[in-house]
């Protein structure tokens, strides 16, 4: 099972300094494939709408992934439920590259996370701070994003979580030795990875942003705070242009410092998706699961 | 000797780390710009290849990269690299078509055909490998080398000054098969 953690990590290696993109249908998935998403998120219904929408928010018909998986080349991800470890085990099944234990679905369980090491596929988790991060490592995620607020195309959250997640990995790389036993203690994770995290002033996975973004510049921002690679979600099929605007995020974030390039890159997109405020919105997805 | 990396996506830095080990120089190539300047050989990461291929071409590197290849700069591609220098791609359309092979994408199928094995590797012994929703040869030209074969399967094989592994090296701890290629672009 350490050798299959190991391929894991390695498969989010891979995805480094790429876009990854939410799609509905298995014709959204070859525009992003098009547009040059390194892999796709299949999901009935965008973040926007299933905010929009309300009520229970669940995993997606397999049919409808299995169609995207036929659609494209690229690795397909699926969302699962946090702690809904039989819609886990169903996504395994059809063989999804990797499986997103998403707050953007309702949570199935309140106080526990799915046990990912019992799972042969990857899993990434969302995280707000160090200490989320490590602790869904500890469960077997082999790659982590920002917890930022789905649907919503505000950047906010997404900059809050890599800032918050950056200064304490160089607050715990300042400290002693002797001093991690007890900054465990405060983080609530296990001693060994924060030993990692002190050696080697990274996470031990790689780290995407994730929420809000919706412009090739809020790509580059996020890529400037340290991401390796982005998540867009709603941003794009909920845009003007999706095709576009897709293929300019995807040239921002591999040349996230070229600003004469990025400022082309976001001439003439079209219509930005609608967008809401943190201070609009009735419910911070972000809380769900810590 | 100094080696640039494709860095437009994937796992360019591990490349980079790699050959840190071995004391060469190297830089990364994002844009046209970037290739200016002197360069003695190029490694192709792994990533994902349909990524690579438009970004190589939006950027314009495709046809001066090419045209360095054709004219013997050497090259080194893993995994989203070997397919990117292949004539033929199963169910695919190619990219630089620079090297006499025919490679199947995804050829041990989805993540979970991912997997980890020890090989031998043209003499010189085993070597660890990685292959991660790899492809494999399927068929290769008169000119063309085979370097590694995996469960009768081609992972490794080499064309003049044109290296290719289906598997990938900047993730292990052994620096044989970037050693193998720092001296195939000396030599």
């Amino acid at each position: 099972m350490e050798d299959r953690y190991k391929l894991n990590k390695e498969l989010a290696q891979m995805l480094k300094g790429g876009v990854i993109m939410d799609v509905t249908t298995p014709e959204q998935a070859r525009i992003a494939q098009d547009a040059g998403a390194c892999a796709v998120m299949a999901l009935e219904k965008i973040p926007a709408d299933i905010r929009a929408a309300g009520g229970v928010s669940r995993m997606s018909d397999p049919k409808m992934i299995r169609e995207i998986q036929e659609a494209v080349s690229i690795p397909v991800m699926a969302k699962c439920r946090i702690g809904h470890f039989v819609e886990a085990q169903i996504l395994e099944a059809i063989e999804i590259d990797y499986i997103d234990e998403s707050e953007v679905l309702s949570p199935a369980d309140d106080l526990y996370h799915i046990d990912k090491r019992k799972f042969k596929v990857p899993f990434v988790c969302g995280a707000r701070d160090l200490g989320e991060a490590l602790r869904r490592i500890a469960e077997g995620a082999s790659m982590i994003r920002t917890k930022g607020e789905p649907g919503t195309g505000d950047i906010i959250q997404a900059v809050r979580h890599m800032r918050a997640m950056n200064a304490e990995i160089r607050r715990v790389q300042n400290l002693c030795e002797d001093e991690l036993y007890e900054a465990a203690k405060q983080l609530q994770v296990p001693l060994n990875l924060l030993q990692y995290v002190h050696s080697n002033g990274h996470l031990p996975v790689v780290n995407f942003a994730a929420g809000g973004v919706a412009t090739p510049a809020d790509a580059a921002l996020m890529m400037q705070l340290g991401a390796e690679g982005v998540f867009v979600g709603s941003g794009i099929f909920k845009s003007g242009n999706p095709s576009k605007r897709a293929a300019s995020i995807v040239q921002a974030v591999t040349n996230f410092t070229d600003s004469k390039l990025i400022a082309e890159l976001s001439a003439g997109l079209g219509e930005a998706m609608v967008g809401i405020n943190e201070d609009e919105i009735a419910l911070l997805m972000a809380e769900r699961g810590k | 000797m100094v080696i640039g990396i494709l860095a437009l996506q994937g796992a360019f830095e591990e490349h980079g780390a790699m050959l840190e080990r071995l004391g060469t120089e190297h830089f990364e190539i994002r844009q046209r710009k970037d290739i200016e300047r002197p360069f003695d050989g190029l490694i192709i990461p792994g990533g994902e290849s349909t990524v690579m291929d438009k970004l190589l071409r939006e950027s314009g590197l495709f046809e001066p990269l090419r045209e360095k290849i054709k004219a013997g700069l050497p090259v080194f591609g893993t995994c989203a690299g070997m397919i990117l220098l292949a004539n033929k791609l199963d169910g695919g359309k190619p990219c630089f078509k620079l090297m006499d092979i025919t490679v199947k994408r995804n050829a041990y199928g989805r993540q979970l055909g991912s997997f980890f094995t020890e090989s031998e590797f043209n003499g010189l012994g085993l070597v660890p490998m990685t292959f991660i929703r790899a492809p494999y040869i399927t068929s290769a030209g008169p000119h063309v080398q085979i370097l590694a074969e995996v469960d009768g399967r081609t992972v490794a094989a080499r064309q003049g000054k044109i290296l290719a592994t289906a598997f990938h090296p900047e993730l292990t701890d052994n620096t044989a098969v970037h050693n193998y290629f720092l001296q195939m672009a000396k030599g």
